[in-house]
Order: structure tokens, then C-alpha cells, then sequence
């Protein structure tokens, strides 16, 4: 399509993607799933992947994301994500298995499975959302919420003296020998999404050529919990959650 | 051919009989005394051969997520623990029970609570067959006495699973775990082919393959309307296997005035003190349980109208009596006799508690 088509009056440049269905989502407006999700269905039907991919579910805000991607789904205990995957891509090698996951999820209740199963160097890719708090429950500390930041359960704000420090687990997991790829990511810019998706595309190619563990951690926003609009929610993500998960890839061999 | 027996432990007739039946994936985690399940796998390693997959886990909440994650793909797979790592799976079971996935457990029971001991025990009966995790749900209760019921259940146990698409359990004693018998092993089949199980299991997560509809395992349901059409779609599958798949065996029943019920390995203690006992004139006769859910109720409300009580035999505090309690409506007296802690009674101990329990009336009969 030349730029001339493009601007052509009534030529169709943009639509939903044929594997994200017409489901009404319930992710609040404005908040990082909705982009993930899009280039997500993007990729997998642009890779080709319709009929070979498993995808993995959590508990969290994404617990419902099988509702709306096209594809095959397992929905997974809290937490257990990465250990379902390691048996569906195990038993099922010539599929292409990944996990879509939150910080409590992965990072928490979740991080003996998400260790090991990246230890193990499982040839899958896992998608981390991180937005720093506990979006489905009603916005609870996350074991990524920033020290000071305010929540549902560190009402004054998260202290290192009680509540530890933010975890960094994409550092944690670029150590391991079985990991080939780990990138942080965000989606609050179109250039930032144009490069979240090349990103997240390395990943599948790579759990394809059974390189080892993939992982794509998206620092998002959860502008609900936040109590911030859409667009301060992004522009508070841009000047505080960059600092401590600065973006760009952390391995890739 | 003659068959060919062999002679090895409980917990290694599990793993070569999972091979021999096509499993398609273990899943376990060194606990004693069942380790020699996942030692076994490993040392046969059926990977070279039938393509089985055997993996370490790195918990036993790891291991029953994975049996979850390949049950979903229609895969027939397993895992084995013993007491405190059964109670660590418990969680994943209820998910794999919810989402209605055919998956085996083994629980080759040490004594508890807590960390307990290593030594036999019989005590997860409640744990095993009134659900064991939360929500309304049953196992399928395999309760082995010999290493060949060992072999026998594995293959049992996945057809079951797959009959009714839900998980089955075999729950042996550490005692059938560790003891050396001689076995005559399954014959081998094949795995099923990727074709077999799109047709056996055309619900399974296998990637779409040119299916319209995407297929997707869950137990989530927010609608309480359509929540209660999948619990009640679950109370109608486990009505079918009471109906049709209860099992146990009797011995010395016909004439028997007396009946004392045992499963697992204290079901063959049992069997050599009534076989004294008749030697003396006291007619007792054994039921054992094979499934320990469903439970052989009704044969023994039938049993009540002709004996005069029940002895139950269990290494528990008196579990299984509930049960038998309620098999026969207190009709006719029940008592319970069991050793904890990891002792195994004698055939003597079971008689002194069966004449503690009805000495006036065994004194009378005609010895």
C-alpha cells in the first residue's frame, strides 16, 4: 500500500486484529492490557500461530485474557502459569506455548514456578505485566509497587522497613542460564508499541527455534488503581516506574 | 507364553506399569516413601522409547500444576507424592477436578499430621475421598494391597480418568509402597497417537488445528446461574460412578456373623487373624474396599441384615468407619480398632480388638 492508497478516503489502515474477537474486555479503559493484547493477536496471527499456540492465563486482571484472543487456553492456578506451560510445551513440542502473567502472579505467589521454569530454559515465552499493583483485587501492594507508593494495603505508602523492596525480576531471571531473552518493554507511545512488538516477535521466534526461556516484561499502568487518568497514569509510569525498571533489554543471545 | 513374573516394590511396579500403559508424562518430587517412583522413571528412562516425559519438579505444587497443564492438552499424566506433599497438591487437584481433565495421583500415605513420620500409614482416607482440596468434588479412590494391584490400578486408574474426565487416585499405604512382591507387569501398549487423542479428547487445549472454536480449560465462572450448571453437570458425573464403579472384594462372607472392613494392606493383616479365627469356630468374614470412593455402601447395608457387627481396621484414627457408619445406618453396632504413628498391628492385635469389641458375643458362639 503506497501513501497515496493510505490517505485515500475510506481505505481501511487499521482494524482489530482477526484473532482478537468482538468480546466486550472488562480491563479498565486506558490501561496497558488493551495494547498488549492487540499486538499479542497481532503477532500471533501474523506469525502464522493461530493453530499451534497455547496460551497460559493467570490470576489477576488477565485471568479472563482467553476470552478475547482467538487461540487455544489454559487457564492456570495463581501463580502456577509457568509450571502448566512447562507440561503443555513438554508433552506438545511442536506447539508454541506462552504465559501471560502479572507481577503478583509472576513475582509473587508465582516465583518458584517462574524461576525453575525459566531455569529449566522451557522453550516458552513469558508475557509479564507489571503495573506495580494488585489490579483485579482492588489495587493491593504488588511485590513491584515502588517504596512510598500508595495502596490498597500500604495506605501510606510502601515501606522498605515492613514491606521489603520492589523486586526486579526480570534482572533476576536475565541471570539464569536457561533464559535467551529478557527485555522490559512499555506500550505508552506508539513508538514505544512498535517496539514492544518487535520484542515480543524475538520472543515467539525464539520459543519456535527452542532457544530457551523468553521473557517480555511490559511495565504498564493500572490507571484504576493508580487513581489516575489514563494519561497521567502513563505520564506517572514515564517519571517514576522507568527509574526503578528502566526499559530495553536486559539479555539476548 | 508363560507370563513373566517379576518381583520388585510397590512403587516400582507404578512406574513400569505407567510406562507400559502409555503415559504420556510424570511429574513428581522426592518424598519417602515414595521416591522410587520418580528413581524408577528416571533410571528406565522411557523418553528413549515410548517418548513418555519424565520431569523433577521443583515442588509438589509445581508437579501437580504441570499434571494439570499436560492433562489440558489431553495428555495422560501423573504424579506420585506421599502425605504432607499430597496436601501441597491439593490446590491443583481441585483445579484439575473443576476443569474436568483425567489425571492420575498416587499417594503412597506416611503417617501425619504435620510432617509425621515416614513410616506407613493410612490416615489421608478423609483427605483422599471427601475431596481434599476446596469445593464440591471427588476422586476416583484406588486403594491397592498387593504390588500387583499396584501395576493393576495404573492402568485402572487412567481409564477411569478418561471415562469420566475426572482424576483418579490411587491411594496405597507406605507399607504396598516399599514391600517386595512378585508382579506380572502390564502388557505394553503405545501411546496415542496426536490423532487418537484429537478425536478421544476433542475438548483438549492442542492448539486450534483448523478447529472454528478455540478450546479453553478453566474452572472460572463468574455467573452464578452457569456456576451452578457446572457444579451440578459435576455432582452428575460423580452419581454415574457410584452407580457404576464401585468395587471391592469379599472373602469369607457367606457364612460370616461378624465382618471386619479393611483396605490396603491391613485388609491382608485382617485376612490372616480371621483365618485364625475360623480355625476356632468365630465366623468373621473381610470386605475390602478397592474404591475407597466410590464406597461399597450399599453391599454393605445389604451385609448388615445377616451380621451382628463390624469391625473396621484402619492405620487412622477411625476414618473409614464414618463411612461404614453411615453404610449401615447404625443398625448394627460398629466399632474401630487402628494404630498410629506408623505401627502396623498384627493379625493377634486385631483379634484382641475384635473380642474387646464383641467378646460376649464371639465367647457364645459354638468354639
Amino acid at each position: 500500500m503506497t501513501s497515496e492508497d493510505i490517505i485515500k478516503n475510506g481505505s481501511v489502515v487499521y482494524s482489530r486484529p482477526r484473532l482478537l474477537n468482538e468480546r466486550n474486555t472488562h480491563y479498565c479503559p486506558g490501561c496497558s492490557h488493551g495494547v498488549v493484547h492487540r499486538i499479542l493477536a497481532e503477532l500471533l496471527d501474523e506469525m502464522g500461530l493461530e493453530d499451534k499456540a497455547i496460551g497460559v492465563a493467570p490470576v489477576g486482571c488477565a485471568v479472563f485474557a482467553y476470552n478475547y484472543i482467538d487461540v487455544d487456553w489454559i487457564e492456570a492456578a495463581h501463580g502456577r502459569a509457568p509450571a502448566v506451560a512447562t507440561a503443555a510445551n513438554r508433552l506438545n513440542p511442536e506447539n508454541v506455548v506462552f504465559t501471560y502473567q502479572g507481577d503478583g502472579d509472576l513475582a509473587a505467589i508465582g516465583t518458584a514456578e517462574t524461576i525453575h521454569a525459566a531455569n529449566r530454559g522451557e522453550n516458552i515465552v513469558m508475557i509479564f505485566i507489571n503495573n506495580a499493583i494488585y489490579g483485579m483485587t482492588g489495587g493491593q501492594m504488588a511485590p513491584t509497587t515502588l517504596l512510598g507508593q500508595k495502596t490498597a494495603t500500604s495506605p501510606y505508602g510502601r515501606r522498605a522497613d515492613i514491606n521489603g523492596f520492589p523486586i526486579k525480576m526480570s534482572d533476576i531471571l536475565a541471570q539464569l542460564d536457561g533464559t535467551c531473552y529478557v527485555t522490559r518493554q512499555a506500550v505508552h507511545t506508539p513508538a514505544a508499541v512498535r517496539k514492544a512488538k518487535k520484542a515480543l516477535r524475538t520472543a515467539f521466534e525464539n520459543a519456535i527455534a527452542k532457544r530457551g526461556t523468553s521473557v517480555v516484561e511490559f511495565v504498564s499502568t493500572c490507571n484504576s488503581g493508580w487513581k489516575l487518568s489514563p494519561a497521567k497514569a502513563n505520564e506517572w509510569m514515564a517519571a517514576n516506574m522507568f527509574e526503578k525498571y528502566p526499559l530495553g533489554d536486559l539479555k539476548s543471545i | 507364553m508363560a507370563e513373566e513374573i517379576k518381583l520388585m516394590k510397590g512403587n516400582e511396579a507404578i512406574a513400569h506399569a505407567a510406562i507400559r500403559y502409555g503415559c504420556d508424562g510424570y511429574f513428581g518430587y522426592p518424598i519417602t516413601p515414595q521416591s522410587e517412583v520418580l528413581e524408577t522413571l528416571e533410571e528406565l528412562m522411557p523418553w528413549e522409547t515410548t517418548g513418555m516425559v519424565v520431569l523433577q519438579a521443583e515442588s509438589e505444587v509445581a508437579a501437580i500444576n504441570m499434571v494439570y497443564g499436560g492433562a489440558a492438552t489431553g495428555k495422560a499424566v501423573m504424579t506420585s507424592s506421599s502425605s504432607p506433599g499430597v496436601s501441597l497438591k491439593q490446590e491443583g487437584i481441585s483445579y484439575i477436578a473443576a476443569a474436568e481433565l483425567p489425571a492420575l495421583i498416587v499417594n503412597v500415605m506416611r503417617g501425619g499430621p504435620g510432617l509425621g513420620t515416614i513410616q506407613p500409614s493410612q490416615a489421608d482416607y478423609f483427605q483422599a475421598t471427601k475431596g481434599g482440596g476446596h469445593g464440591d468434588y471427588h476422586l476416583i479412590v484406588l486403594a491397592p494391597a498387593t504390588v500387583q494391584e499396584m501395576a493393576d490400578f495404573v492402568g485402572l486408574g487412567f481409564d477411569l480418568s478418561f471415562k469420566y474426565r475426572t482424576p483418579a487416585m490411587i491411594l496405597a499405604d507406605g507399607i504396598v509402597g516399599q514391600m517386595m512382591e512378585k508382579v506380572v507387569l502390564p502388557e505394553p501398549r503405545p501411546r496415542r497417537t496426536a490423532e487418537e487423542i484429537a478425536e478421544q479428547c476433542p475438548w483438549a487445549a492442542t492448539g486450534k488445528h483448523g478447529r472454528k472454536e478455540r478450546n479453553v480449560m478453566t474452572s472460572l465462572e463468574l455467573e452464578p446461574d452457569k456456576m451452578e450448571v457446572n457444579n451440578l453437570r459435576l455432582q452428575e458425573t460423580y452419581k454415574r460412578i457410584e452407580e457404576n464403579e464401585v468395587r471391592y472384594k469379599e472373602y469369607h462372607v457367606e457364612d460370616a456373623e461378624y465382618l471386619i472392613v479393611a483396605f490396603g494392606s491391613v485388609a491382608r493383616i485382617c485376612l490372616k487373624a480371621i483365618e485364625d479365627a475360623r480355625a476356632r469356630g468365630i465366623k468373621i468374614g473381610l470386605l475390602r474396599p478397592i474404591t475407597l470412593w466410590p464406597f461399597p455402601s450399599d453391599r454393605l447395608k445389604e451385609l448388615s441384615s445377616k451380621i451382628k457387627g463390624i469391625l473396621t481396621v484402619e492405620l487412622n484414627a477411625g476414618q473409614m468407619i464414618e463411612d461404614v457408619k453411615l453404610a449401615v445406618e447404625c443398625k448394627i453396632p460398629v466399632y474401630h480398632f487402628g494404630r498410629m504413628g506408623g505401627i502396623v498391628p498384627n493379625p493377634g492385635e486385631v483379634m484382641n480388638a475384635f473380642n474387646n469389641c464383641f467378646g460376649e458375643a464371639s465367647n457364645n458362639s459354638d468354639l
